[in-house]
């Protein structure tokens, strides 16, 4: 099966307000995807869902053909926007924590990446800065061997050569038939990491194609469409 | 490899032209195995199916060739690095050659003005 994500009509709405309004979308294994759009334009909501922390008000999603619960959380390593971490922990016991809780988490590859970064295993989440604390996460949602990883705003909080190495981690850490799919502001740093990209505008799909498509068709960077497409 | 991509072209057409220059620059020597698609896309911070997608277009040319369990390596056709170099060649002096008549000099001007830059660079 080549599909890893498939959502038909989804709708979400909190309230009065709605969040999602009928978003189709279909993603393919072995893809890096990019969710772009503006604030408030349902990227956050749509990953959620994915993830299983969420029900949509209509519409379905199915991530490897199921609905997400049990079986899905298996497959889909999810980093949150905000940290769930417990402040009094040190890396280690979190590592133990994941290691324990899910099957397909590699605690060798989480340490190769802790020391590729400097961040000392024994100290607690409580002493570290808010851009080591987000390098902590998302080590530890990419060392879980998933299929489906879905990232909302992994590199806001981190430095531009972290941001490098972190990228990195992402390109050399999910295998071949995995997807990743990350939300982000920051489009210039990431599109020459990105197969695809998905523009989500009020809740809707606004555009789903290549990166290298629209170069080639546009003669112009995903960071420049987008500029346009969400001009203030 | 310094690698550097231009916002308004596709990243792979960019990374074929890269590759080429590293070999005709001799970075990768004839016969020289290539890393892994993973390891090169790692380097350049690129995707790595777009980094296949460049390596399956050099190999097409005949540039690189695959051995079906060992990897990519760049091709001993030094013939082949040699075309390839008068080719880019070729093409950048055309793409001066272009500039210079826009700055309204004909062929016989611009090659007074290189032989007197020529002296000067000496």
């Amino acid at each position: 099966m080549d599909t890893i994500l498939e959502a038909r009509n989804l709708i979400k709405s909190y309230g009065q307000h709605t969040a999602l309004s009928g978003v189709d979308l279909t993603l393919q294994r072995g893809r890096l995807i990019g969710l772009l759009g503006p604030n408030g334009s349902g990227k956050t909501t749509l990953i959620k869902i994915a993830a299983g922390l969420l029900t949509p008000t209509a519409g379905e999603i199915m991530i490897d053909g199921k609905a997400p619960g049990i079986e899905t959380k298996k497959i889909v390593s999810y980093l949150p926007e905000r940290s769930y971490l417990n402040d009094w922990m040190k890396v280690a016991d979190i590592i133990a924590f994941f290691k324990d809780f899910y099957e397909n988490f590699n605690s060798d590859k989480a340490y190769e990446m802790l020391k590729r970064l400097h961040i000392n295993p024994q100290d607690k989440l409580r002493t570290m800065s808010k851009g080591t604390k987000e390098k902590v996460q998302l080590i530890l949602v990419m060392s879980r061997e998933a299929d489906l990883y879905l990232l909302d705003e992994p590199i806001g909080g981190v430095d531009p050569a972290a941001r490098d190495y972190i990228l990195q981690t992402i390109i050399s850490n999910y295998k071949e038939d995995a997807s990743v799919m990350i939300s982000t502001h920051l489009i210039a740093d990431i599109e020459q990491v990105l197969d695809d990209v998905v523009f989500l505008n009020y809740g809707q799909i606004a555009l789903v194609s290549s990166v290298d498509e629209i170069r080639e068709e546009k003669g112009r960077s995903i960071d420049s469409l987008f500029r346009e497409v969400y001009k203030c | 490899m310094n690698w550097q991509f231009q916002a308004d072209r596709p990243i792979y057409t960019q990374l074929v032209e890269q590759i080429q220059m590293s070999i005709i620059a001799g970075t990768y020597q004839p016969g020289e195995k290539l890393p892994s698609v993973r390891d090169l896309a790692a380097e350049a911070a690129v995707n790595p199916n777009t980094m296949q997608k460049a390596l399956a277009e050099l190999e097409r040319s005949g540039l690189l060739y695959a051995q079906r369990t060992s990897g990519r390596f760049i091709t001993e056709d030094s013939k082949m690095i040699q075309e390839l170099k008068d080719e880019l060649a070729l093409q950048q002096i055309k793409e001066f050659l272009e500039k210079m008549k826009t700055l309204g000099f004909n062929s016989n001007e611009t090659i007074a003005m290189m032989q007197t830059a020529i002296k000067e660079m000496k």
